[in-house]
């Protein structure tokens, strides 16, 4: 059906201005704070008159995406707020109506402009600002918005039990699973990333208010330093084990892997274009970790700490980093040195059927819990193609033998379909509701 | 009563100090911003007169210390407050005065009497001349006033049970008694020395204060078990509620404050100090009680202001209302009788629906106001 364009009410009041403009010459300063504080990589000064890429806002709309969502294939920036919603609303047209609202609002803040006016008017100064404020003279900071339905969207209250997608099928209860039901699960999720934490907590909070009364926080997760690179350009960071994470993840260059790996093309026509998501909470135990010896750290990860390179390359050399994981290596006494429980030997795609994942991950520390210890770990966040070929088959041989499993717990766990990008005159996943 | 007292009072608007911003802010019917310079030491007022209606103060602190700005009407009664401006900040502050005698205060270092300067306003405000915001303000002081006539009955009877010992009979009045003061809480709070002295928590107690009011009878009731030492406290009691009615009942109230008293009642219930933390009455646990009384409060705020709101924007008030019926709901489900369960009967779902709904439903309110200077 044709979609006219959004109109006034559902859409999201407009703020004419962007944030910088607003603000003029005092940005300039703010720009290069941030800067610093985000590592040089992706936002290098383009030389053109101290701007830098925190200026350049990632495109939104699926026309300048491949017809995709930003945020997946987008190289990873540093910071994470992730949502997750229940749907309290019974009516359909009000959830249609917020998603309309959503996706213009949406559009705004990567653009890094502001939700609605702040305070600019004579009437707004008798009632709240539209836009929150406080990303106000920040940058849009290459802020991606990615939105997801879960299984749970898909029962009788909308409609669309037979458009749930068979891919989208509920996750097995893996070996040694600890999920809080509180934290797991949910009928729409976002998640919300730039390289300043403040822009994408903004992203967030204004979504939410403008979704109140149709949709309720479900769950919310902060994350900080990305544990996965999503290009070549990007170095590989670290997990808070201290390890590269992510040195074979799948990068947006390889177009052939992520085109067969990470986007739909069957199933459901909505999901066309689209990927599906798995999040899990990973909580680590991490003065369990600190105290263990160097040895079973990299024997877990089949890596040298410092350089990432694999233990059968035989030297911590950072060039090393990218050579191939020799599996068949034998060390001292014959043994195998990537013994046949170590995580990276488990999650391989030569040991699950070429299964690969675009991972993009963040750590997180949420303060501490009552005994002193850090609430700290690796919020998992994955996207793919299908993740009964995929997320599953893999998680189900780390949940059985990984040794890495003594000093991690998941409790959290959500499974996402997250539909193609949203054309200009579209909302988001409009396809699935008209 | 929690600390959330701003609403009803004033539109304080805290705009950051971009001068682009603050040039195009200025309210309708003021001639204009008037610009306050608070220092540690003085509180310069850039005129003395305003005319009635919408005035705005522009408060700059070129002091030290954290300030305040406060106008005060006879009897110290609190027309309009910002707080917390700190040094080199610039706050605005519109109120809403009708002709009469103010006296104007910075409060450096938010401590103290301030210092104070007088404040003159002359003429006819605004709302006085709209009809409609003058009825919507008439059926609400109409309201209020039978709320405050229950109130004085029911706290006599509260009291004089306290007095006789008669524990399960104060017991059963507490809430009730509670129920009549919850509805009109923003308004009681305007009389800021008597609102702690009636409604005070133990907790928000400092070093050194006494005390006193419902709470302090509420822990004799159901901790102590023991009320022959309330004697005294039963008795101030009943007398700060007949000074505050008295006072309440002298109040000309504006439809302005009764679109920011809606929204504040709905504050007290969500905000994270207020009656969802199951704090208010935590000796009793009939906190229930309280958050459907200050729900009642805040609808009877919005049924006052219905035909301003119909004629000017039909759509905000059937969304006002929609959200009262979903609102109105996750109370009700614990209605037992004439009264509501216990609160430590709720489970952390039922508080989450309470504050979900409660939320989305003052982002309608909070837009009320908008409607009423147009």
């Amino acid at each position: 059906m044709s979609q006219k364009p959004e109109t006034a009410t559902e859409t999201a009041p407009s703020g004419g201005l962007s944030r910088r403009q607003l603000f003029g010459a005092g940005a300039a300063g703010i720009a290069v704070a941030a800067a610093a504080g985000a590592g040089g990589y992706a936002i290098a000064d383009t030389g053109d008159s101290g701007k830098s890429a925190l200026d350049e806002p990632v495109k939104f709309w699926a026309e300048d995406n491949d017809g995709h969502q930003a945020g997946i294939v987008t190289p990873a920036q540093d910071q994470l707020h992730f949502v997750s919603f229940d749907v309290i609303t019974k009516d359909k047209n009000a959830l249609i109506g917020m998603l309309k609202q959503w996706t213009s609002a949406a559009a705004q803040m990567a653009q890094g402009r502001e939700v609605g006016n702040v305070a600019t008017k004579d009437s707004s100064l008798a009632i709240p600002p539209q836009d929150t404020g406080e990303a106000l003279d920040l940058p849009p900071s290459q802020l991606t918005i990615t939105i997801g339905f879960g299984p749970s969207l898909f029962d009788d209250r909308f409609g669309l039990s037979d458009k749930r997608p068979e891919a989208l099928a509920d996750l097995p209860h893996f070996s040694a699973d600890s999920l809080e039901p509180e934290i797991s699960g949910g009928d729409i999720c976002v998640q919300a990333c730039a390289h300043d934490p403040q822009v994408a907590v903004h992203a967030i909070r204004n979504l939410t208010r403008l979704g109140m009364g149709i949709v309720q926080v479900r769950y919310s997760q902060l994350g900080f330093g990305r544990t996965s690179s999503t290009t070549r350009a990007q170095p590989t960071a670290r997990n808070l084990m201290g390890f590269k994470d992510g040195t074979n993840n799948l990068k947006a260059e390889d177009k052939e892997l992520v085109r067969d790996h990470v986007w739909v093309s069957e199933g459901p026509q909505w999901m066309h274009g689209g990927s599906y998501m798995v999040t899990r909470r990973i909580r680590m135990f991490i003065e369990l970790w600190d105290s263990t010896n160097m040895q079973e750290q990299q024997d877990i990860f089949a890596r040298f700490k410092h350089s990432g390179a694999p233990l059968t390359t035989g030297s911590d050399d950072p060039k090393k980093e990218f050579d191939t994981l020799e599996f068949h290596a034998k060390g001292e006494g014959g043994n195998p040195i990537i013994t046949a429980d170590s995580h990276v030997r488990l999650a391989h795609p030569d040991h699950n059927n070429g299964a690969r994942l675009l991972r993009r991950g963040y750590n997180f520390v949420d303060g501490s819990d009552g005994l002193g210890t850090l609430d700290a770990g690796l919020f998992f966040i994955a996207y793919q193609r299908d993740p009964r070929k995929q997320f599953v088959p893999v998680q189900t041989s780390l949940a059985k033998s990984d040794v890495l499993n003594e000093y991690i717990k998941h409790v959290g766990s959500g499974l996402w379909a997250c539909p193609p990008g949203a054309r200009q005159n579209e909302y988001w996943g409009q396809a699935l509701f008209s | 009563m929690s600390t959330i007292r701003h609403k009803l009072l004033a539109v304080s608007a805290a705009t950051v100090s971009i001068v682009g911003l603050a040039a195009c802010s200025e309210s309708k019917d003021a001639a204009g911003a008037i610009a306050v310079t608070a220092t540690d030491s003085k509180c310069d007022v850039a005129t003395k007169e305003a005319k009635a209606g919408n005035v705005t103060f522009e408060v700059t602190n070129e002091g030290k210390k954290v300030t305040e700005f406060y106008v005060y009407a006879d009897g110290d009664r609190i027309m309009g407050e910002v707080e917390n401006i700190g040094a080199g900040l610039n706050r605005k502050l519109i109120v809403k005065l009708p002709a009469g005698e103010y006296e104007t205060a910075c409060k450096p270092g938010m401590k103290g009497d301030g210092i104070r300067g007088k404040f003159t306003v002359t003429g006819e405000a605004k709302d006085v001349d709209d009809p409609d915001l003058k009825a919507a303000a008439e059926d609400y002081e109409q309201y209020v006033k039978g709320q405050t006539a229950e109130l004085t009955t029911k706290t006599q009877e509260f009291v004089d049970a306290v007095k006789a010992g008669k524990i399960d009979e104060a017991k059963a009045l507490f809430p009730v008694a509670r129920s009549y003061w919850e509805r009109i809480e923003p308004v009681a709070e305007i009389f800021g020395d008597l609102d702690p002295a009636i409604d005070g928590r133990e907790v928000d107690l400092a070093e050194g204060d006494e005390f006193t009011g419902f709470h302090r009878i509420e822990k004799a009731l159901w901790v102590e078990n023991d009320t022959s030492q309330m004697g005294p406290v039963a008795d101030q009691l009943m007398a700060d509620i007949q000074e505050i009615v008295k006072r309440i009942d002298e109040t000309d109230l504006n439809a302005l404050q009764l679109a920011n008293g809606a929204t504040a009642l709905l504050d007290e219930i969500a905000a994270p100090d207020g009656k969802i933390s199951g704090e208010e009455d935590i000796f009793s646990g009939t906190d229930l009680w309280d958050l459907a009384a200050n729900l009642e409060g805040s609808k009877a705020a919005i049924e006052s202001l219905r035909p301003v709101l119909q004629k000017r924007n039909p759509t905000l008030l059937s969304e006002i209302d929609e959200r009262f019926v979903t609102a109105e709901a996750t109370i009700a489900k614990h209605k037992v009788g004439d009264g509501y369960k216990f609160y430590k009967e709720l489970t952390d779902e039922d508080k989450k629906d309470i504050v979900t709904a409660v939320n989305a439903l003052k982002e309608k309110t909070s837009l009320a106001a908008g409607e009423l200077d147009k």
